[in-house]
């Protein structure tokens, strides 16, 4: 790995893919090389299943710029899902 | 150089190798046509991993008349597109360099085991391949020649060192005994030109056979001609000093 900045944490989620939806249970964050942007390095999500093999992955790829966006995307979602009460009643 | 009216077969295929803890791995094996003797190569993949590039280059390096064998270091991680199990493995923080050696040493003695094969074989690895390769030659007798392609973090600092990477290759250089080529781009960030001089710092203080080129207009991975970074007349730069210096190093030429 290049810049060997990579981080991974467990999650529970679901994600889809061309052949549906999957669990989720793993996110890698990593700033390095990516596979498809035409960039030299990117902000690279890896969603993924870790019982399902390497394929049960869902691929983001993003430029510094939307990345920071993304950031703050989802704590401004986030900070009005919990003032609205949505937050902890998910059921 | 090849001329019209030479003969050239190949044989190419996926085969399989015990790697390290006597695992057994799949390696990529290109190898020329005949008797030989024919010196080898071991190509160690970079990060995006065991691709299409390096199957194609292992055919390239056969093409010029090496036995070449390229291991897919990522081999345990699992099967599915190269770039999936890359993805894995670039969470996971790379593959360990204790594996690494492993399952490059345990290529670099299967090609010495063959009948058609000379007791020359040299290692070539770009990315983080070029660190391993790097690595590799440092701590595994018999390599005759060692090609860094822009490898980062063959320098390292302290704080950079990671259990799966415990020590800097650039630490090892006392250690090496075959010639190394380095190609280098001058817009790298990894390696940037001042890890490139600390390198050749190194080389120099150790009194080691080394040639390094280093390209403008270049950054990393300019040999990729399926990436942006390509870069046609540096590649095509790069490629001849690499032959030029496998014909010195490996057939004597």
């Amino acid at each position: 790995m290049c810049t060997m900045i990579a981080q991974q944490v467990n999650i529970s989620g679901s994600g889809k893919t061309g052949t549906g939806w999957f669990k989720l249970d793993q996110l890698s964050v990593s700033y390095d090389h990516p596979f498809d942007m035409p960039l030299e390095y990117a902000l690279n999500l890896d969603f993924t299943n870790q019982s399902g093999g390497p394929g049960r992955r869902v691929a983001v790829e993003l430029d510094a710029a939307s990345a920071r966006r993304l950031v703050e995307l989802i704590q401004g979602v986030m900070e009005q899902a919990e003032k609205g009460g949505f937050v902890g009643n998910e059921g | 150089m090849y001329t019209t009216d030479q003969y050239e077969g190949m044989l190419a295929e996926t085969m399989v190798i015990p790697g390290y803890h006597a695992d057994l791995i799949h390696a990529y094996f290109a190898r020329p046509l005949g008797s030989g003797p024919f010196p080898g190569m071991v190509l160690v993949h970079h990060l995006p991993g065991w691709d299409e590039w390096y199957r194609e280059t292992t055919r390239k390096f056969a093409a010029q008349g090496y036995v070449s064998i390229c291991p897919n270091l990522y081999f345990r991680e699992g099967h599915g597109t190269p770039e999936d199990v890359a993805a894995k493995v670039r969470g996971a923080g790379g593959v360990s360099d204790e594996q690494v050696l492993g399952d490059v040493g345990a290529a670099q003695e299967m090609l010495l085991a063959l009948p058609y094969v000379s007791e020359k074989v040299g290692i070539f690895g770009t990315c983080s391949g070029g660190r391993h390769a790097y690595l590799c030659a440092c701590r595994i007798p018999r390599f005759s020649a060692v090609v860094d392609c822009w490898g980062g973090r063959v320098v390292m600092t302290p704080q950079e060192l990671t259990p799966k990477q415990p020590v800097a290759p650039a630490d090892y250089t006392a250690d090496l005994a075959c010639p190394v080529l380095g190609i280098f781009g001058n817009d790298d960030q990894s390696p940037t030109p001042e890890q490139v001089n600390q390198l050749e710092k190194a080389l120099k203080q150790h009194g080691k056979d080394y040639e390094f080129h280093r390209y403008d207009g270049a950054g990393h991975g300019f040999f990729y001609h399926n990436r942006p970074n390509y870069r046609q007349e540096q590649a095509v730069d790069g490629w001849n000093k690499v032959f030029t210096f496998l014909d010195r190093t490996l057939k004597g030429r």
